[in-house]
């Protein structure tokens, strides 16, 4: 299993860095302008010159090569002397964002935050409603609750969260009067009042995402307890007198999250992709909305740290959705 | 019983066989008529009520889309000036005359006028046709490349491990940010040289099949793989059948029932990404309307008239919900081991 987990970390480094290279090309080649936003007032030479201070001169390997530089060897030391104290990034040049002219790492910090608090409560949500409705609606099957649950689950994968959003501003927010519509992030949290008033602006976000991740984590726990509910362990188990709580809770159930589990790994990293419309929706101002903004103002070295940063996520939740897999069932060893 | 009797003449031995039942047994299963697969295919999909429902739902969104202009002949660019100007703008659907006499309604225009006075009912059609020919061309894109993809590494053993590893890569690629990055990047170019309205079409499709393809080859590499062992295709190869013939004759007709299934799938996933794209402002451009567009403009006066919002939103998830019924009832249709039952 320790041999599995570091050939696969290993493979995990090319993987990556081709990922970045393939991002950063697509930026490089892409006819896209930075200097596009400027005025055509500004005289040739003096873009030219705002061009190489942002570090455009150079040719394009170098840059690439520069950028890895900066990703992987000057923000981790700045991680370790922000916790120790020391200093060993004193005078190194960090990834620079173009809007605001300050390290993107520091910003991205300062947003994250936002997003775990609302897409992480999101998924807490939406994984302990999914279990149980997945469990009983495989236990009893083809029942009104198993058809309702299907056809809400159908509902929760085609009704896309810029709609349900916008549907949710208009009848809680609008209608009844009862959530604000914008997420205020100035907002600290000190004391009760203002606990409930932080819970009551993330109800409508966190009811948004959890109705999708709902719609899928259910239908796949459906699937996976109907898969063991046939099996011959199962007749063996009621055979011996068990009761039927202990047959379905222990004896099916166990066996029954090894998949859901390593699905509910690799989803982790989609809910920040998928964050990017909720946020926009109700102006939560996390990493999605981080990288709108960068977008549209044509912010490279921030749209390819974001990327990468995803991309990051997503091979790492692979990678430990295929550990827990080989942890979790015996009966698949990797070696 | 009746079914009995109706196989009887065709025995030649009537009276006999009226008399002795069990005997009737093993030759009605040779006197039935011989079924295509496609007939057993329907009959199992008519049995999921939901999957009727949904392809009857879609077929009629499609229809009213494209052939209701012919019907509903009013343009939905057409801006009234002057007085008609605020005579017909901001007007409410029919409807909404049965809950405030004071409401601005007319027969003229059933579902309302926006801000500018543009018909409600000619622009969700005309934005409907947008967003199922988005949805459409993009999930054809998408299947032509995975099954492609699909086939040759399932065919062909040395491009199996660099295609497979390449599918790995993309899916390993966080595609939203990617495409939000690249329909911003690449919008002028195209729409140089296609006009503006062509080349974001030509670029959104692109951007969406480009992505979306890694679940199909997936797919059908495994059918792919199991297929080519099996004896007819031994059979085929035998009397010199060339791999070309090998795949279009023999192994693709065999893999049909998964790339349809992902077929509908993809339909699904491309309206809802491409009203994404609208919504966040990536997409076509402000007065050329998709459902994503639409229901993004009337976000911003959504408390005074919801109804902008709320019924490009209802076509979305309409149209999306039952093509995923449809999916639904294609997929156990096309079981083999499922059909039976």
């Amino acid at each position: 299993m320790l041999t599995f987990t570091i050939r696969r970390l290993v493979l995990a480094v090319p993987t990556l860095l081709f990922i970045s290279l393939v991002i950063f090309l697509l930026l490089e080649l892409a006819p896209g302008d930075p200097m596009a936003q400027v005025p055509l007032t500004v005289p040739a030479e003096v873009k030219e010159q705002m061009r190489l201070a942002l570090g455009l001169g150079e040719p394009m390997h170098i840059r690439f090569w520069k950028w890895i530089v900066q990703f992987f060897w000057i923000e981790p030391q700045v991680l370790i002397d922000h916790y120790l104290g020391t200093s060993f990034s004193q005078g190194d040049l960090r990834v620079i964002s173009w809007q605001t002219r300050s390290p993107v790492m520091d910003i991205v910090v300062q947003r994250m935050p936002q997003t775990l608090w609302v897409v992480g409560t999101a998924y807490v949500v939406a994984i302990i409603i999914a279990l149980p409705i997945g469990i009983y609606s495989a236990y009893r099957q083809y029942s009104w609750f198993d058809q309702m649950g299907t056809f809400v689950s159908m509902v929760g994968f085609s009704v896309p969260p810029f709609f349900s959003g916008v549907l949710v501003i208009v009848i809680f927010s609008v209608q009844l009067g009862w959530f604000p519509s914008i997420y205020d992030t100035t907002l600290k949290v000190t004391d009760w009042e203002s606990f409930m008033k932080q819970l009551n602006q993330m109800i409508m976000p966190v009811m948004v995402l959890a109705l999708q991740i709902t719609a899928q984590l259910s239908r796949f726990m459906r699937a996976s307890m109907l898969d063991n509910l046939n099996q011959d362990y199962v007749r063996t188990a009621r055979a011996k007198g068990l009761s039927e709580y202990v047959v379905v809770m222990v004896h099916v159930l166990r066996n029954s999250m090894i998949p859901v589990i390593t699905v509910i790994a690799l989803g982790i990293p989609a809910i920040f992709g998928g964050a990017i419309i909720t946020e926009q929706v109700f102006k939560v101002n996390g990493i999605g909305q981080l990288l709108i903004t960068a977008i549209q103002a044509n912010d490279l070295p921030m749209v390819q740290t974001l990327t990468f940063i995803f991309a990051v996520l997503i091979v790492l939740f692979n990678l430990i959705a295929d550990v827990l897999y080989g942890i979790l069932d015996p009966r698949i060893r990797y070696d | 019983m009746t079914d009995k009797d109706r196989f009887v003449p065709d025995e030649g031995l009537a009276p006999a066989s009226t008399a002795v039942p069990a005997a009737a047994g093993p030759m009605e299963e040779f006197t039935k008529p011989p079924r295509s697969q496609w007939r057993e295919v329907w009959d199992q999909f008519k049995t999921h009520r939901g999957a009727l429902f949904g392809a009857f739902v879609f077929l009629f969104t499609i229809a009213t889309v494209f052939l209701g202009p012919l019907v509903w002949r009013v343009d939905p660019q057409f801006l009234p000036q002057g007085r008609d100007f605020i005579n017909l703008r901001d007007m409410r659907p029919i409807w909404m005359g049965l809950f405030d006499s004071g409401a601005k309604v007319s027969w003229a225009h059933p579902l309302g006028t926006d801000n500018l006075g543009r018909d409600t009912l000619a622009r969700l059609m005309m934005g409907g046709r947008v967003s199922i020919a988005v949805g459409l061309t993009a999930m054809l894109l998408a299947l032509l490349l995975g099954t492609l993809v699909g086939v040759m590494s399932g065919f062909i053993k040395k491009l199996d491990g660099p295609l497979m590893r390449l599918t790995d890569l993309f899916l390993a690629l966080p595609l939203l940010p990617l495409i939000l990055v690249a329909s911003l990047l690449f919008r002028e170019a195209l729409s140089a040289s296609f006009g503006p309205e062509g080349g974001i079409f030509i670029l959104i499709v692109v951007l969406i099949g480009v992505t979306s393809w890694m679940p199909t080859a997936r797919i059908v590499r495994g059918d792919v793989l199991a297929i080519k062992e099996r004896e007819f295709v031994l059979a085929a190869r035998s009397i010199g059948t060339t791999n070309t013939k090998l795949i279009t004759r023999h192994i693709l007709p065999n893999v049909m029932s998964p790339i349809m299934v992902s077929a509908t799938l993809g339909i699904a996933t491309a309206i809802i990404t491409e009203s994404a794209l609208s919504f966040l402002g990536f997409g076509f451009p402000p007065d050329f309307p998709t459902w994503g567009r639409l229901l993004n403009d009337g976000v911003d006066r959504v408390a005074s008239y919801p109804e902008r919002s709320i019924l490009p939103g209802v076509m979305i998830s309409l149209t999306v919900l039952s093509v995923n019924y449809l999916g639904d009832g294609l997929r156990d249709a096309l079981d083999p081991r499922i059909r039976g039952r």
